[in-house]
């Protein structure tokens, strides 16, 4: 069995500045529940609409974590079994709802060597239906080379 | 000097005291249960024989995933799981709570089976005016170990109000 993971393994050498990565979906009510089951966050603004509201928020909100490891997913797809996340951060700016579609973007800002290791910089950020970027940040990921 | 509402002396002299160590199991249930709330469909994370043949000692961690709290009725918070008593407390008297941002940096692969130690510390505590009112802005550092190598680091940001 060969994943698609493995066919598309992406080499330093094919990794230009400005290349973007791209991942959408739509969180539902659904994967917040799988997501607290998962992440093991039981916080009740993520499922209870009533208490969200008694917080103050509008309703229901995608939880921070579960956006930060979207952004790992997109990251893990795009460098393959080959490659490693060094390191990924970001900032929960915007709050989003379930249920509406989420764009996780990342565009590669610099290419560089250091220890051995062929390394990626990236700006990430997952963005809301009107293009807002809710969670803006950055990344490291180290890739395979060709050579 | 800076004039605080919410941040007291008190809690000043807490930021940099390193926590006690807690324990997290790292196990193949509690990774297909993650993989699958990621919407993961790469079997590396559900496979246990094709994570092997792909060089795992087993199903590796999704990025983010770095185990699970040993959960103890006596000492966990009940709605997230978090060991309370292992760090000197915060008492900001705030009730609300939401999370800030999130920086994860890797070392190692983590694999079902591994054991890891925490230990975390405040690293810095500001406050800032929101639409919700003066928040606590709180960085906290959490270093994770395997055999006492560092395998993970992460840094957090939790905002009270």
């Amino acid at each position: 069995m060969t994943t698609e993971t493995e066919t598309a393994q992406t080499y330093f050498e094919d990794v230009t500045v400005g290349l973007e990565i791209e991942l959408k979906l739509v969180p539902t009510t659904q994967q917040l529940v799988q997501w607290a089951a998962g992440s093991g966050d039981f916080y009740q603004i993520h499922y209870d609409v009533e208490f969200a509201k008694s917080t103050g928020l509008p309703g229901l909100i995608v939880h921070g974590a579960l956006k930060h490891a979207l952004l790992g997913r997109m990251l893990h797809e795009w460098v393959g079994y080959g490659g490693k996340i060094k390191k990924w951060g970001v900032s929960y700016r915007g709050m989003d709802e379930p249920g509406q579609e989420m764009t996780c973007k990342g565009v590669v800002t610099a290419k560089r060597q250091k220890g051995g290791e062929h390394l990626v910089d990236l700006d990430i950020w997952t963005a809301n239906p009107r293009g807002e970027k809710t969670t803006p940040g950055t990344a490291t990921v180290a890739l395979p080379s060709r050579a | 000097m800076a004039e605080y509402e919410i941040i007291t002396p008190e809690m000043e002299a807490v930021v940099g005291i390193e926590s006690e160590p807690w324990t997290l199991e790292v196990d193949r249930l509690q990774i297909r249960l993650f993989a699958r709330a990621v919407g993961y469909t790469d079997p590396l994370f559900y496979d246990e024989e094709f994570a092997k043949s792909r060089g795992y000692r087993s199903l590796p961690c999704p990025p983010h995933y770095l185990g699970t709290l040993v959960f103890d009725p006596a000492t966990s918070d009940p709605t997230f799981g978090s060991p309370r008593g292992r760090r000197p407390r915060l008492d900001h008297g705030l009730k609300r709570v939401l999370n800030g941002g999130t920086e994860i940096e890797m070392f190692d692969t983590i694999c079902a089976g591994d054991t890891l130690t925490a230990t975390s510390k405040i690293a810095d505590l500001t406050e800032r005016k929101g639409r919700l009112g003066t928040m606590l802005i709180t960085v906290t550092e959490t270093t994770y170990r395997r055999d006492g190598d560092v395998v993970a680091i992460v840094r957090g940001t939790g905002i009270n109000y």
